[in-house]
């Protein structure tokens, strides 16, 4: 009998994983780790944490099939499970309240955290607006652009929205601007990390916080059936796909799948495909596989979907990768928008581009597996702030008539 | 001993602090920063600190970001650091590279102290990393008698401390206030005793950076450091002159002039 992967602790997952970062923060790190062992062991967090995710997030989520979408995936079963029915639309904020509630615990007033997207930032300020938390959000100004929506939401929400003009100004400079407001004002602040990667005790604990998706998705395909053949999810950091795997990571029988945003294609070298088309080294605190050159610098990624656009992934991904037990694919920009219009036309609803990705990775496995598979699909959040953008893909806004 | 540990000491002998200049390699140009690192020596730098630019300085502010940008974008490598460090130590001051960690990792552990050994280099400050993160570095360094500096900040607990100041060599980086590089009006508190703590630990000799930025700051840390370090003051006197790097290296020999007569207490 081998060991189960579940809830692998860290701080390492095989040679991935550590904490590499300055030594300012580290007493700030060794708290919160603490802070969270405290609270893993203590019934009332956990209490306080399941009464949240049920009458404030909405859980459990419920699980769709998706009959006329399947049809385009060699007619194999679809399930998704919807995070995107969650409050604020994603799954990301399962991850804010866990962390926001330790905020408390650590007697910490003030929260900071990076968006890509805007959904993290959205769900933070979120969390920071139900707790009486001060909230300062750090976004790539390209993904303020490409993102106004989100950007709408969070001052709305009472959150400060600072625009990173340094670097490629999307979302690894806004989590190196995060990390400098941290050391500064490491005394009153919590870094609210968005995505299962970054220093331990990060990548352990927002999958945990994240664990819930695949804990709920498992229950409700045995109601249904059984396992599925594979669970697909995107991966940018990896937090909705981590937290998706990880309840299936001992059931053998069940191929598990990251679908990483491949851009205009992997060859192209236009791509955030960080396990397909990377190599291993280390970019905001831990050990992964990140995109770089020969002498160590981080190469800018590229992807339609600002949620993907991040040139690391979360270090138990790679080491998942590098024993075989999960596999990641690369899916392009084209392949994602296909999927995100076959979804809005045959079932009515309209995915994020990030989620849009394990879609693709969807109609691509069931082609090869026919009718006789079932896929489950993490709907990782709903595309309502990718309107704009998607309907430009498809050359929809007024005006823009061919 | 290091040539870095031997001037510290020589110094400290003299009764004085020693004024220890940053400046990255390939700002503006490859060439045109090791005539700055000269420059820095001539006007009373002891000791260099040739930084790495690297792509995501999370310890940096903006003037610094700024310069490291546009080296890389200048097509600055790692092996140029080399270059300036030989640049550095052939004018007569001891030199150590600073760099983030992964451009040493890509480089190869072996293969970058073989190449900083051959350049004259004494060793490397390493911003952020901890002794306890990484375990291939401090051995390969010891065997080519290498000083491995780390630092220690305000926040710093006396566990991690000890660990700190017994791990590294050459001297204990002492971070002056919770932040990133870049110029303050005035110092913080606390840094004094911070300095002490770092000595009780067993550091043989603490220099203290961050926010130093005028001859008085240094003059005021050299009272209770072996040494003051600059680093966003000293390149802004070129990043003030982007299209003209004689004018820079008057500024930064000015600069230099009144960092130096400050660890002297000459102002």
């Amino acid at each position: 009998m081998t060991a189960s992967l579940q809830s692998a602790p860290g701080p390492f997952f095989g040679e991935f994983g550590g904490r590499f970062l300055p030594e300012a923060l580290m007493a700030a790190l060794d708290e919160l780790t603490d802070a969270y062992e405290k609270a893993k062991a203590d019934p009332s967090f956990g209490g306080e944490l399941d009464r949240l995710a049920r009458d404030y997030t909405g859980r459990p989520s419920i699980v769709t099939e998706v009959p006329r979408f399947a049809a385009h995936a060699g007619g194999a079963r679809v399930f998704l499970k919807r995070e995107d029915l969650n409050h604020t639309g994603s799954h990301k904020i399962n991850n804010v309240l866990g962390q926001a509630l330790l905020t408390k615990r650590l007697g910490k007033t003030r929260v900071i955290a990076e968006t890509g997207a805007g959904q993290h930032g959205v769900a933070t300020a979120t969390a920071a607006a139900l707790m009486d938390l001060d909230c300062v959000i750090y976004m790539g100004e390209e993904d303020t652009e490409r993102q106004a929506l989100n950007v709408a939401r969070m001052r709305l929400l009472g959150a400060e929205v600072v625009p990173v003009k340094s670097g490629s100004r999307t979302l690894r400079d806004a989590i190196n601007e995060t990390f400098r407001d941290w050391v500064a004002n490491v005394e009153t602040t919590n870094y609210m990390f968005g995505t299962a990667a970054g220093p331990h005790p990060f990548p352990a604990m927002v999958r945990d916080f994240q664990r819930v998706i695949g804990v709920e998705a498992r229950e409700q395909m045995l109601a249904l059936g059984g396992l599925p053949d594979a669970v697909l999810a995107c991966v940018g950091g990896g937090s909705n796909a981590i937290g998706s795997f990880d309840a299936f990571l001992d059931d053998e029988g069940v191929r598990l799948i990251g679908c990483e945003a491949a851009g205009d294609g992997v060859e192209t070298g236009r791509h955030a495909a960080t396990i397909t088309g990377g190599t291993k080294g280390v970019l905001h605190g831990s050990r992964s596989y990140i995109l770089q050159d020969q002498d160590g610098q981080t190469v800018a990624s590229h992807s339609i979907s600002a949620g993907l656009d991040y040139p690391g992934v979360g270090p138990q991904h790679s080491w998942l990768a590098d024993i075989g037990r999960a596999e990641y694919w690369p899916v392009t920009d084209a392949d994602a928008m296909d999927a995100f219009r076959l979804l809005s036309r045959t079932e009515g609803i309209l995915p994020a581009i990030e989620s849009s990705h394990a879609l693709a990775g969807a109609i691509r496995l069931g082609r090869e597996l026919g009718p006789d598979a079932t896929l489950l699909v993490t709907l990782s959040g709903r595309g309502d702030k990718d309107v704009e953008q998607a309907a430009r893909w498809f050359d929809m806004l007024p005006g823009e008539d061919a | 001993m290091t040539a870095l540990a031997e001037r510290l000491d020589q110094i400290k002998a003299e009764g004085r602090a020693a004024l220890i200049g940053y400046l990255p390699v390939g700002y503006p140009t490859v060439e045109g920063s090791v005539r700055a690192m000269q420059t820095m020596i001539e006007a009373g730098v002891d000791i260099v600190e040739v930084g790495l630019p690297y792509s995501d300085p999370v310890l940096d502010g903006p003037t610094i970001q700024h310069a490291a940008e546009r080296a890389l974008a200048g097509g600055s490598r790692v092996s140029d650091v080399f270059t300036a460090v030989k640049g550095c130590v052939d004018a007569g001051a001891p030199a150590v590279v600073m760099s983030y960690w992964n451009p040493i990792l890509q480089y190869g552990v072996e293969r970058f102290a073989d190449d900083l050994v051959a350049a004259g280099g004494s060793g490397a400050i390493l911003p952020d990393i901890t002794p306890d993160a990484d375990v291939t570095w401090l051995p390969t360094a010891r065997e080519r008698d290498l000083d491995t500096v780390f630092l220690v900040a305000l926040t710093t607990t006396a566990e991690r401390m000890a660990l700190t100041c017994t791990a590294g060599s050459g001297f204990v980086y002492a971070a002056a206030l919770m932040g990133v590089t870049g110029e303050r009006s005035s110092m913080g508190g606390g840094v004094q005793d911070l300095v002490a703590r770092a000595r009780e630990a067993g550091a043989p000799r603490v220099c203290v950076g961050l926010g130093v930025t005028t001859g008085e700051h240094a003059a005021q840390v050299a009272e209770y450091a072996d040494g003051v370090i600059v680093g966003s003051a000293l390149v802004r006197c070129l990043t003030d002159h982007p299209d003209d790097l004689e004018a820079g290296l008057e500024a930064l020999r000015a600069k230099t002039t009144e960092l130096a007569r400050g660890v002297r207490g000459e102002l």
